[in-house]
């Protein structure tokens, strides 16, 4: 059931990708201030607002979960935020390469929006020794979807603090007054964004695909009265 | 920290091109790695498969050859 509509996917997203990083480094014009470098920021930027939505994503079928008691929510829950701490751990590496290359520190601790992104990160790192702790899968589900939901309403506010902040040398290159993106640059931002974004929707069908298969063949196991294969996971809920 | 590298001259090619090429690289790895364990994922669940097919298979030769002695 899940994995119905995958394979196009796939190929729409490889496309995407393929698309979007061409714009970057053959149509997007080489910034007067960065120079070549700014070319992360195309990589780097999409990547963290695709995490941060999957976080907020997340909140919302936790949601779901917590208004039906339907465990399929939960399993949603937990993908997207898995894929989103994966795209985070990418969204700190690109960022720190970036950091190193034009303030030539690897990372600067009174710059807020890599504090923050960090404290989200490390949050929601959290939630599988969270999961873990929890033997019951019913309380494990319930538990996990109230610290999702309280998480996720964290990620809206957290941006908007982070806004509001004064910011030292990190670059506010959407700003409504002057000094926004031009439009070549805007267009493969906008480029790179859709690619993130099918890719991080690629990978959780295919992780849920992974995961419905298990489950059936865990079902197909018990209806056999079959020897059990092995310990599965205690933390990743089952989609049947 | 100091304000400095903001009044810092962009990179030269060959040096920007080394941090350019890192991050995409990062990106590209994980993508690998993660596709990497979801293919072993799906072939230890295809090997699962398998041995639950020849399971079946098993009891239903079991099944039948004790039909035929009850007969």
């Amino acid at each position: 059931m899940y994995g119905k509509g995958l394979r196009p996917l796939s190929i729409a997203t490889v496309v995407a990708i393929a698309a979007a990083f061409s714009l970057v480094f053959f149509y997007a014009p080489l910034d007067a201030d960065q120079g070549f470098v700014q070319k992360i920021f195309y990589i780097h930027v999409p990547l963290a607002i695709v995490a941060l939505i999957g976080f907020v994503v997340g909140a919302v079928f936790a949601i779901l979960h917590l208004r039906s008691g339907d465990r399929r929510w939960d399993a949603y829950s937990y993908v997207s935020i898995h894929m989103s701490v994966i795209f985070g751990v990418a969204v700190l590496v690109t960022g720190a390469i970036w950091a190193k290359a034009s303030w030539g520190h690897w990372w600067v601790w009174d710059e807020p929006t890599l504090v923050s992104f960090l404290i989200v990160f490390l949050m929601y790192a959290t939630y599988y020794p969270f999961r873990y702790a929890i033997e019951d899968p019913e309380r494990q589900a319930r538990y996990a979807s109230v610290f999702a939901v309280t998480a996720g309403a964290f990620v809206p506010l957290n941006f908007m603090a982070v806004r509001l902040a004064e910011s030292l040398v990190h670059p506010r290159v959407f700003a409504t007054t002057n000094g926004g993106l031009p439009g070549s640059m805007m267009l493969t931002f906008l480029a790179c964004l859709l690619a993130m974004a099918l890719l991080w929707v690629t990978l959780v069908k295919l992780e849920l695909t992974a995961k419905s298969a298990s489950g059936q063949l865990k079902r197909l196991r018990r209806a056999l009265d079959a020897p059990a294969a092995g310990a599965g996971s205690r933390i990743a809920p089952e989609v049947s | 920290m100091d304000l400095l590298p903001l009044a810092a001259p962009a990179l030269p090619l060959d040096e920007a091109g080394r941090y350019v090429a890192g991050a995409y690289v990062v990106f590209l790895v994980l993508l690998v790695v993660y596709v990497s364990i979801m293919a072993a994922k799906l072939q230890r669940i295809e090997r699962d498969l398998r041995e639950l097919a020849g399971f079946a298979e098993q009891r239903r030769d079991e099944d039948s050859e004790r039909v035929t002695v009850d007969v």
